[in-house]
């Protein structure tokens, strides 16, 4: 069977223990056929990075809700370029404060979906992201 | 990277190039076929090592112990409250590959790939990889690209390929056919003494285990495990009958049969806290030595490559044959048979005719 999956990684880096919204997008993704890989809590940058590797994904999402995500973020980002990942699309959910959202699409950071998004919106952003890798 | 690339990436340890590598032979594009090519001769050193059971045994978190017991020898039997009785130091596999299978939306073709949650303890260690897979329609328990992915695990040294299964429940038999050893996971309170008797998925494994042994009821389990083993590997047996002893004989054991024999041995294992896994892992062993020593892993291996090139003989007859018939005349048929007009059988003579009609 010869067929192309959008591959997702989805994480949750640092100490918070708050799952339930990275659990729905998971499924959203699921539902949108996309083959979600879900890690589970309190991952390390290195954790992510090396589970996207082995598992080739085109996307990973980062749940966070701590507070941290200029420290995590930065770090992901840096370790899947390290490892050659630099074409890995990475999303962002949780609580993120309004000042960052700039920062953080200027790290490369292709969405920020906080509470409330609705599940097309990332779904399509992501596609796009990925097929236009991929082109 | 060129499909040359890929698979000399691939026996040159790099770990990217085989991440890659698994992708293109998951899907099945031209550049995975050319690399398993080339990557084919270098196959066949790896023990294949099935993990299958019901949902919610504990299959991934049994296969995270395992590799951790085999990584690190000393801490996972510690870790335990048992000791092992020596594990064979020397015969320690050095490197590790999971591959996970979990199933795909039959609505959505997509899926929830979940075993990495069981096998955080794996992470950073860079002689285990971890991959997983999607059913992607296959309904044996593996996805059909599961055997060639193991190959290219095989080919890139890894010794020792844990296979583990969808959550399985009676037929999903496929992990036997691609694995040299298939455990076969349990857990107290999953079915009466009827579910161990039937067909299936019990006849398949070299080695039973009984996870979760600490809950209650894990006598029951086991003993009605045995109780159907005794039965397919009858072993002499005492027991008392209105108080006397009576004996009933195993099946003949001539010279020959007690070394090709292999009874399956009945394991607990808690997985959460490591205990019986270097039991589990001597038994893993001990059924290594036993093919190597009755020629059951030649024959397990031509099993599996045969079973593969039927396969893959029926995918390339059926797929030539579908793109050599006229426009519609599958269609046409396939309408026939729905307003019964033609049979199943009528339709498939009537395509298979038609088509040599055209050559």
């Amino acid at each position: 069977m010869s067929e192309q999956k959008i591959r997702v990684l989805i994480a949750k880096p640092g100490l918070d223990g708050h799952d339930r919204g990275a659990k729905v997008v998971a499924r959203a993704l699921r539902d949108a056929g996309m083959e979600v890989i879900y890690t589970g809590l309190r991952q390390t940058p290195e954790m992510i990075a090396e589970a996207a590797l082995q598992e080739d994904v085109d996307v990973v999402g980062l749940s966070i809700l701590s507070g941290a995500h200029m420290a995590l973020v930065p770090r992901v980002l840096e370790l899947l370029k390290a490892n050659g990942q630099e074409r890995v699309k990475v999303f962002l959910g949780g609580i993120v404060p309004d000042e960052d959202v700039p920062l953080l699409l200027k790290m490369g950071v292709i969405g920020i979906y906080g509470p409330g998004t609705l599940s097309d919106t990332y779904v399509n952003d992501i596609r796009k992201a990925v097929m236009a890798t991929n082109a | 990277m060129t499909e040359i690339a890929l698979a000399q990436g691939v026996l040159a340890g790099d770990r990217l190039a085989l991440a890659r590598t698994l992708s293109q032979v998951e899907n099945g594009t031209a550049e995975g076929k050319s690399a398993l090519s080339e990557l084919f001769p270098y196959t066949g050193k790896a023990h294949l090592v099935g993990v299958t059971g019901a949902s919610g045994t504990g299959k991934s978190s049994l296969v995270n112990q395992l590799a951790l017991y085999y990584r690190q020898p000393a801490k996972g039997a510690s870790m335990s409250a048992e000791r092992a009785s020596g594990p064979p130091k020397k015969a320690e596999p050095r490197r590790i590959a999971i591959v996970a299978v979990d199933p795909t939306s039959p609505f959505t073709g997509g899926a929830i790939l979940g075993d990495r949650i069981r096998m955080r303890d794996l992470a950073g260690d860079p002689g285990v990889f971890i991959r997983s897979m999607a059913t992607r329609g296959s309904l044996g328990g593996i996805a059909s690209a599961t055997a060639a992915v193991v190959q290219v695990l095989d080919a890139a040294g890894y010794d020792l390929i844990l296979i583990e299964t969808v959550g399985a429940g009676q037929s999903e038999v496929d992990i036997a056919r691609l694995a040299h050893t298939t455990i076969v996971v349990e857990a107290p309170g999953l079915g009466d003494d009827i579910q161990a008797i039937k067909a299936g998925i019990l006849e398949i494994a070299d080695v039973l285990v009984v996870n979760k042994a600490d809950l209650p009821g894990v006598e029951n389990t086991e003993r009605a495990l045995r109780g159907s083993l005794n039965l397919a590997h009858p072993l002499p047996h005492r027991f008392m009958h209105h108080g006397k002893l009576e004996m009933v004989p195993g099946q003949p054991i001539t010279p020959d049969a007690s070394e090709t024999l292999w009874v399956p041995p009945i394991l607990r294992t808690v997985a959460l806290d490591g205990t019986g896994i270097p039991k589990l892992a001597e038994a893993i062993a001990n059924h290594r030595t036993h093919l190597d020593a009755t020629g059951g892993w030649e024959q397990r291996e031509r099993g599996r490559l045969q079973t593969e090139l039927d396969l893959l003989l029926q995918n390339t007859l059926v797929e030539g044959f579908r793109a050599r018939l006229p426009a519609g005349a599958y269609e046409q048929v396939l309408e026939d048979m729905q307003e019964r007009r033609i049979s199943p059988f009528q339709a498939v003579e009537k395509l298979v005719d038609g088509a040599g009609a055209v050559q």
